[in-house]
């Protein structure tokens, strides 16, 4: 399983993203390989993805991608994380 | 011994006023620059990055991670600690007013990563979090910032 978490910079949100997902992922007994990425990277990454983890406001920016597109309101809300990409594994 | 997010912060400021977002960051920027971790030019490529992307760097209710990508204008990179006396609103519907915003700025995408760490496990304390938003002083923030680390090892 392929995630992308992305930002508009790769280094600052995603990077926030990507470890709690990983944590998340983690617990619920996925075996994922989660990148953190900006969104010029995200728009090639996430055509080979299942998963993006985003913002709100990136998601718009980032328009349609194959990968299923999971918007995260609280970043250092892990049950919201958890709910989400539990929704979207199954 | 975890790391030490206090020992990251190349300033900390409690209590600043801001008149809108754009004041928010500059004071985090400001605080970079005095912490010799970025030049001014690194500021103005934060609030850019904001008018780009727009207010995604509001990751939780209330706390904003002011930051841009690596870049000539980051020196040796680092974190700066700006709490507001009066939360100002970002746009950011989910996460709006905010009143911590901090700066990041980063030499490469994997410097950082340790700092990172820290900053994502203080961020999701919520009990931790509850007690920074109350702190009043640099010191307030800095205890607290240094009894999670004592507290994690």
């Amino acid at each position: 399983m392929k995630i992308v978490a992305v930002c508009g910079m790769g280094i600052g949100t995603s990077v926030l993203l990507k470890m709690n997902a990983e944590k998340v992922l983690a617990k619920l007994g996925v075996d994922a390989d989660v990148e953190a990425a900006d969104m010029g990277v995200a728009r090639g990454a996430a055509q080979m993805a299942e998963i993006v983890l985003t913002s709100a406001e990136l998601a718009e920016e980032l328009g349609d991608v194959p990968a299923e597109v999971i918007v995260i309101k609280n970043f250092f809300d892990l049950d919201e994380i958890t709910e989400k990409l539990t929704a979207a594994l199954e | 011994m975890t790391f030490n997010l206090a020992e990251a912060l190349s300033s900390i400021v409690t209590q600043a006023d801001a008149a809108d977002w754009r004041a928010a960051i500059r004071l985090a920027g400001d605080g970079l620059v005095a912490g010799g971790a970025a030049t001014e030019t690194y500021t103005d490529e934060m609030i850019a990055a904001v008018e780009q992307h727009g207010p995604y760097i509001v990751i939780a209710p209330g706390i904003a991670l002011a930051h841009s990508r690596p870049s000539p204008a980051v020196l040796t990179g680092g974190l700066s600690w700006v709490s507001l006396a009066t939360p100002v609103e970002f746009g950011n519907a989910a996460n709006d007013p905010v009143s911590l915003v901090i700066g990041l700025a980063a030499v490469d995408h994997d410097a950082h990563l340790q700092v990172m760490r820290a900053l994502a496990g203080v961020l999701s304390n919520s009990s931790a979090m509850e007690r920074l938003h109350a702190a009043t002083t640099p010191d307030d923030v800095r205890v607290v910032l240094s009894e999670l680390a004592t507290a994690a090892a």
